[in-house]
C-alpha cells in the first residue's frame, strides 16, 4: 500500500519536471558533432576528390557494405570509378572512417534517410560526395604522398628532396 | 643432421642449411628481405639479426645475420632477445626512413612484404623528419610498373633478373644512399621471366601493370588453383577475378613443376577472356549471319541434325581439358574423333608420347630438369617455346658448378660467395638449334643447322655413346668431334639430360632426341632424362584418348558423305590447309563449333556455343612430362556460357547417348572406365563431394570486402550464392580454408604473413615440397628395363638449294600462341610477320634488312620484309610461327623469295 502510494506520488510529481521529449519531426534534435550518421565521401582543400580507392574502408567494415572500384586519371592519380554503399546493410560503426588514410570518408550527424523502398539506400558516388573537405579541412594525401599526380612530380611533395641523379658516378 | 639451440631449446634440422632458413622452416617469425630460397642469401638488408652464443656459458653473444650463418652441430642462438629484436626494429626504422607515405594508394598494400615486417618488429611510429630521397620512374614496357621511392635495396630483383633469370637489361646504378634499380635508360625490360619481379620484389617497385589497369586488392579477389594454358609446361597459377573480370594471374607454387616462378607469356597472357572476341551467348547462322539466340534454340538446332542422317565427326583440341576431349568422344564414338592437330604435329606428338612411355626412359619434371648436371638441347628454342624450361636449364648449368664452391667450404646457399668462387663457369650446356638461342650466354658449345643436320648430331651422339645405335655417315668436318664432345659430357654426368620437341616440325629431330636417351639408358646411366616440351596445354591429352588425324576428317569433304562436325575450342584455319578446312565447313550439314573465343572457325560455323575459358570452367589437361593437373573454375561466368564438356553432356542427352554426367566427377569416372591411359583422372584432385570439417574450401580470402553491396545497385536483396556440383570449393568467404590438399589450395596466408611469402608456413622446409604433397599425377612412371629399339631412319645431309630455301618455323614467346597474343600486353610485345634470312642468302638474293620481299610457299606467295639473323644457316630461312596474320603456313617447306620490282 505504502510502495503504491510512494510511486503515485513520484509519477506526479514528474508533471512538472523539464520535459526531455523532441517533438521530432517538428523540433529538430540536436545532435553532438561525433555523432555517426549518414556517410559522405569529402574532398581535399584544392577540390580534387579525396578518396584514392585504397579499398581499406571495404576492408575495416564489417558487414561488408561497401564496394568499389579503382580507376586513375591520365597523371596516375587514383580515384574510385563507383563507391557504393548499401545503407540498408550499414550499422554506423564508424570503422570504415577510421581505417581510411585519407580523411574521404566521413561519418556525419544525420541520421534522417528513411525510406520506403529498400533499393533507395543504396547510394552510389555521387550521393556521396560532397563539394567541401568536412573534417580535417587541411589535409590532401596526394601532398604527402610519393607519388606523382598532375601538377606534383617527383620531388614535389611535402618533405621531399629533390629526386636522385642516377648519373653521378658518370662522367 | 644437426642439434641446434634457439631460445636454448634443442632442435634437430638440416645440416647445411643457414639458420635463416632453419629458423623459417622452425616456424619461427623471423624478418628478412634479401634472402629467398630459390636465390639464396647475400646478407644484403640486415634484417635478418639473431644472437649467437658461443657455449651455454655466454651470456653476452654477438649480433648475426641468420642467413649467413650455417646451423652447424651445436650453434645457440636467439631470436627472442631484447638487443636482437632492437636491432631489427631498427633495421626496419632506417629502410622506413625514406619510404614513401604510399600504402592506400600502392598496389602492393595488402600483400606487402615489407608491411608484414615492419609489423613484425613494431616499428610504428617514424621519428624522421628531414626531407625523403626522391627517384624518378621509368618505363618498362606494358608488364611492368616501376615505382622506384619504394625501395629498400635488398637487392632481390637484380639477383633474379641477372643471376637466375640471365637478363641483361635491369641493374644498380649509383652509389650509397642513392643507388637505383632499374635500365641504363626507359624501354621495354627484355627478360621473358620480369614478370616474376612483382611477386619477388618486396615492396612495390615492381607490380603487375595489367593489374593496375583494373585495380583490386588481394584480398579482394576470388581465387581458385588453376594451370597455365599458353603453353605445354603446365605451370600452376592463381588467377584472380573481381565483378566478373579476371584481373591477374599469380604464381601457385608446385615444388615438381613451376616452383616460385612463371614466364611472362603465362602471367600476362590472361586478358583473352576479359576479351572482346569472346563468345558470350549461342549464336545461329540465319540468312548468312551469326545472331545469338537462346540456348533452347541452339540445342534444338544441334538436335535436328544429331538425329538426321548425317554422320557426326567430332574434331578435338590440344587446348581444350580432357573431359571436353572425351566427352566429344563419347557423343561422336571413337572412330569419328579426330585430335585436331596438323598432321605433322600428330606424327611428333606420337612419336614423342611413344618414347616418353617406353621402359627405360624417364619423363622429367621440370624441377628435375634444374637438377640435371649435363644438357644436351636439340632442335629448341626453348626460351621462345617452353621458356620455364629454358629457366631450369639455366639453373641446372649453374646448380652443377655450385660442389666447385662447396669444395672450397662455402655453402650451397651463399649464393653471393658461389658466384664469385665460380667466376661465370657453368655446367655442360650442349645447344643445336636452328637459330641463335638466349640460353647461348651459359652454353659449352652452341651449334646452328638445319633440323635435319640437327638429327643428324643426335644420331651421331647416341652412336658415340652406345655403338649398337645406327651409326650416321659422311658426317661434315665439325661434327665427329662435337658429337663424341657431347656424348662425353652426356656419359660423365650424373643426371644427364635431353631437351628437344617439335617446335621445328622435324621427326628426324625428336627421334634423334629419343636415340641418345635409349642410348644413355643402354649404357647403363641410371638417371638419364628426356624432356620434350609440348606445344600446347594439353597437346598429350587428345593423343591418349587415340584420337584420329584431323586430316582424315577434312577428306570427308572429298568422300561425298553427308557430315556434320562439332569443333571442339579449335580454329581449324591454324591447323590445316585454308583451302582444304573451307571445303570441309562447306561441305558439312551443320558445323557446330564450341568455343570461347570468335575465330575464323567460327565466323564459318552454323551454331557456336560459348565456352568457358580455363577461369570459368573446371578440367584436367596433360602437360609434357606426363602430368594430369586440374584446373578449377574460378567464377561463374554470365549468361550461358560453360565449359564444353558440359555442353557436350547436354546434346548427347538429346541424342541417344550414354553421356549422362552431370558433374565433372561423373565424367572422371567414365574417363578413367574408358580410357586405360589416363586411369589416375579422378585422383587429380579430390572430388567434388569432399568436405572439410564438413564445410567447403572458400575461394574468397576471409577478408574478402563488399560482400553485400557488390551487386546492390541491381538488387538490394542479396543473391543465393552459386552452386559448384565439380569441386569441393565455394564461390563464398565463407567456409573451411583448408590446404590440406594443394590441388585445392590457390591463395597461402597465416597470421601476420599476407604477402606471398605465406607460403613457407606450409613447406615442411622452406623452400621445398608442400606439406600435403605437390599438385598434379603422372600419368606414368618410368617402367624397368631397357628398351633399345634405337629409331633407325637416319636423314641425309642437308642440301641448299639453287633457287629455293628451305622454310622453318620460328616461335615467339609473344606471339607465336594463340590465346596469349589476345591479351594487349602481350600483343604490344609480339613482332610483326617477316622473313628471317642469314647474311650470305641475303648477298646473294641482293636483298637488304626491312625490305618487302614475296616468298612463295605451295604456291602461295606472302609478303614480308626481311630480316637478317646471322646464326641462321644457308639456305634455311625463318618464319614467325602462329602468329596472327599468317597463323597456318605449312612448315617446315622448300619456298622461294622473289625480290620485289619497285612499280
Ligand atoms: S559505418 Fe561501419 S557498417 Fe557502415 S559502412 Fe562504415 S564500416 Fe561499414
Ligand atoms: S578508405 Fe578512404 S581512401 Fe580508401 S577507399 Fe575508403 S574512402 Fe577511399
Ligand atoms: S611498398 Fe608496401 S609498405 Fe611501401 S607503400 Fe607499398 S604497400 Fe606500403
Ligand atoms: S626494387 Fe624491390 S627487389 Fe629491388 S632492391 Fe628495391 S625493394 Fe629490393
Ligand atoms: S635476409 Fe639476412 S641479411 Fe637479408
Amino acid at each position: 500500500m505504502l510502495s503504491m502510494l510512494r510511486t503515485l506520488w513520484i509519477v506526479f510529481r514528474h508533471a512538472f519536471r523539464r520535459r526531455v521529449t523532441y517533438q521530432y519531426p517538428e523540433q529538430p534534435v540536436p545532435l553532438p558533432p561525433r555523432w555517426r550518421g549518414r556517410i559522405i565521401l569529402t574532398r581535399d582543400p584544392d577540390g580534387g576528390e579525396r578518396c584514392v580507392a585504397c579499398h581499406l574502408c571495404a576492408v575495416a567494415c564489417p558487414v561488408d557494405c561497401i564496394a568499389l572500384q579503382a580507376t586513375e586519371d591520365e597523371h596516375g592519380r587514383r580515384y574510385p570509378e563507383f563507391f557504393r554503399i548499401n545503407f540498408s546493410r550499414c550499422i554506423f560503426c564508424g570503422y570504415c572512417e577510421e581505417a581510411c588514410p585519407t580523411y574521404a570518408i566521413q561519418l556525419i550527424p544525420d541520421f534522417e534517410m528513411g525510406e520506403y523502398n529498400r533499393q533507395n539506400l543504396v547510394y552510389e558516388k555521387e550521393h556521396l560526395l560532397i563539394d567541401g573537405p568536412g573534417k580535417y579541412a587541411g589535409y590532401n594525401y596526394y601532398r604527402v604522398a610519393g607519388v606523382s599526380i598532375g601538377g606534383k612530380g617527383k620531388g614535389e611533395a611535402e618533405n621531399e628532396a629533390p629526386p636522385v641523379d642516377v648519373r653521378s658516378l658518370q662522367l | 643432421m644437426a642439434t641446434i639451440y634457439v631460445d636454448n631449446k634443442p632442435y634437430v634440422v638440416n645440416e647445411g642449411r643457414n639458420l635463416l632458413q632453419v629458423c623459417l622452416s622452425l616456424g619461427f617469425n623471423l624478418p628478412y628481405f634479401c634472402w629467398h630460397p630459390a636465390l639464396g642469401s647475400v646478407g644484403a638488408c640486415r634484417q635478418c639479426a639473431v644472437k649467437q652464443f658461443k657455449d651455454e656459458k655466454d651470456k653476452r653473444g654477438k649480433i648475426v645475420m641468420a642467413c649467413m650463418t650455417p646451423a652447424a652441430e651445436g650453434v645457440r642462438i636467439a631470436v627472442d632477445d631484447e638487443e636482437a629484436r632492437q636491432f631489427r626494429e631498427t633495421v626496419i626504422e632506417w629502410l622506413m626512413a625514406n619510404h614513401p607515405h604510399d600504402c592506400p594508394v600502392c598496389d602492393e598494400g595488402g600483400e606487402c612484404h615489407l608491411q608484414d615486417m615492419t609489423v613484425m618488429t613494431g616499428h610504428n611510429y617514424r621519428k624522421y623528419r628531414f626531407p625523403k630521397r626522391t627517384y624518378q620512374n621509368q618505363y618498362l614496357g606494358p608488364f611492368i610498373n616501376h615505382e622506384m621511392n619504394r625501395c629498400i635495396q635488398c637487392y632481390r630483383c637484380v639477383r633474379f633478373y641477372q643471376d637466375y633469370a640471365g637478363g641483361q637489361d635491369l641493374g644498380v646504378f649509383a652509389a650509397h644512399d642513392r643507388v637505383y634499380f632499374g635500365r641504363h635508360k626507359d624501354g621495354v625490360l627484355e627478360n621473358e621471366f620480369s614478370g616474376n619481379l612483382v611477386e619477388l620484389c618486396p615492396t612495390g617497385v615492381f607490380t603487375d601493370k595489367t593489374l593496375k589497369g583494373h585495380y583490386t586488392r588481394a584480398w579482394d579477389l576470388q581465387t581458385a588453383p588453376s594451370v597455365c594454358v599458353h603453353c605445354g609446361v603446365g605451370c600452376n597459377t592463381t588467377p584472380g577475378e573481381r565483378y566478373g573480370l579476371l584481373r591477374r594471374i599469380h604464381n601457385r607454387f608446385n615444388h615438381d613443376v613451376n616452383g616460385y616462378f612463371l614466364c611472362d607469356r603465362g602471367r600476362y597472357g590472361y586478358e583473352f577472356v576479359n576479351g572482346e572476341r569472346r563468345v558470350r551467348t549461342p549464336l545461329l547462322k540465319r540468312d548468312g549471319a551469326l545472331g545469338p539466340v537462346t540456348r533452347a534454340e541452339a540445342l534444338t538446332e544441334i538436335g535436328k541434325v544429331l538425329s538426321g542422317p548425317a554422320v557426326l565427326l567430332g574434331i578435338g583440341s590440344p587446348r581444350a581439358s580432357i573431359e571436353s576431349n572425351f566427352a566429344l568422344r563419347e557423343l561422336v564414338g571413337p572412330d569419328r574423333f579426330y585430335d585436331g592437330v596438323s598432321a605433322r604435329e600428330r606424327q611428333l606428338l606420337s612419336a614423342m608420347l611413344s618414347t616418353l612411355r617406353a621402359p627405360g626412359v624417364h619423363s622429367p619434371s621440370l624441377r628435375e630438369v634444374g637438377e640435371a648436371d649435363a644438357v644436351f638441347v636439340l632442335g629448341e628454342n626453348l626460351a621462345e617455346v617452353a621458356p620455364m624450361i629454358a629457366l631450369q636449364v639455366r639453373q641446372a648449368v649453374y646448380r652443377s658448378t655450385v660442389p666447385m664452391g662447396e669444395r672450397l667450404g662455402i655453402p650451397a646457399w651463399h649464393d653471393s660467395a658461389i658466384r664469385e668462387a665460380i667466376q661465370g663457369r657453368h655446367g655442360p650446356l650442349y645447344l643445336a638449334t636452328v637459330t641463335g638461342d638466349k640460353l647461348a650466354d651459359v652454353a659449352t658449345r652452341s651449334w646452328c643447322a638445319a633440323p635435319d643436320d640437327l638429327a643428324r648430331l643426335g644420331f651421331a651422339v647416341a652412336h658415340c655413346i652406345d655403338p649398337t645405335a645406327p651409326s650416321v655417315s659422311d658426317l661434315s668436318e665439325e661434327l665427329p668431334g662435337l658429337a663424341k664432345e657431347i656424348a662425353g659430357a652426356l656419359r660423365s654426368a650424373q643426371r644427364p639430360l635431353i631437351v628437344s620437341g617439335p617446335s621445328c616440325g622435324s621427326l628426324a629431330v625428336v627421334q634423334a632426341a629419343a636415340n641418345v636417351a635409349i642410348s644413355l639408358s643402354a649404357a647403363g646411366a641410371q638417371h638419364a632424362a628426356l624432356c620434350y616440351d609440348a606445344p600446347e596445354c594439353n597437346s598429350f591429352g587428345p593423343a591418349l584418348l587415340d584420337g584420329h588425324g584431323l586430316d582424315e576428317a577434312l577428306q570427308a569433304a572429298k568422300s561425298g558423305s553427308v557430315y556434320a562436325a562439332i569443333v571442339l575450342e579449335n580454329d581449324l584455319y591454324r591447323r590445316a590447309d585454308r583451302a582444304a578446312v573451307d571445303a570441309f565447313l562447306e561441305g558439312a550439314e551443320q558445323v557446330v563449333v564450341i568455343d570461347h573465343t570468335v575465330h575464323d572457325t567460327t565466323k564459318r560455323a552454323d551454331v557456336v556455343l560459348p565456352a568457358a575459358t580455363f577461369a570459368e570452367g573446371d578440367g584436367t589437361l596433360v602437360n609434357n612430362e606426363g602430368r594430369a593437373q586440374r584446373f578449377v573454375q574460378v567464377f561463374k561466368a554470365q549468361g550461358d556460357v560453360q565449359e564444353s564438356w558440359r555442353w557436350l553432356g547436354e546434346l548427347s542427352r538429346t541424342a541417344p547417348s550414354n553421356g549422362a554426367w552431370q558433374n565433372l566427377d561423373h565424367i572422371c569416372t567414365r574417363i578413367a572406365e574408358t580410357a586405360p591411359a589416363l586411369g589416375e583422372i579422378a585422383r587429380v584432385a579430390p572430388a567434388a563431394t569432399a568436405r572439410f570439417l564438413a564445410q567447403r574450401i572458400p575461394r574468397q580470402a576471409h577478408r574478402y570486402s563488399g560482400r553485400t553491396a557488390i551487386g546492390a545497385h541491381v538488387n538490394v536483396h542479396e543473391p543465393a550464392l552459386p552452386e559448384d556440383p565439380d569441386s569441393p570449393m565455394a564461390f563464398s568467404m565463407e567456409g573451411f580454408p583448408s590446404t590440406c590438399s594443394s590441388a585445392l589450395t590457390s591463395a597461402y596466408w597465416a597470421p601476420g604473413w599476407n604477402s606471398v611469402q605465406a607460403l613457407n608456413k606450409f613447406q615442411a622446409e622452406v623452400g621445398g615440397p608442400l606439406r600435403v604433397g605437390n599438385a598434379g599425377v603422372r600419368l606414368w612412371e618410368v617402367a624397368e628395363g631397357h628398351d633399345h629399339k634405337y629409331f633407325e631412319v637416319i636423314p641425309p645431309a642437308f642440301q641448299s638449294r639453287e633457287k629455293e630455301h628451305l622454310a622453318v618455323p620460328l616461335h615467339h614467346i609473344f606471339g607465336s600462341e594463340e590465346l596469349s597474343v589476345l591479351s594487349p600486353s602481350v600483343a604490344e610485345r609480339a613482332p610483326a610477320s617477316y622473313v628471317a634470312v642469314n647474311f650470305r642468302d641475303a648477298e646473294a638474293l641482293q636483298i637488304t634488312d626491312g625490305e618487302n620481299v614475296q616468298l612463295v610457299l605451295d604456291g602461295i606467295p606472302y609478303r614480308l620484309p626481311v630480316r637478317i639473323l646471322p646464326d641462321l644457316p644457308s639456305g634455311v630461312v625463318g618464319l614467325p610461327s602462329g602468329l596472327p596474320e599468317m597463323s597456318w603456313v605449312k612448315l617446315p617447306g622448300w619456298g622461294k623469295i622473289v625480290k620485289e620490282v619497285p612499280a
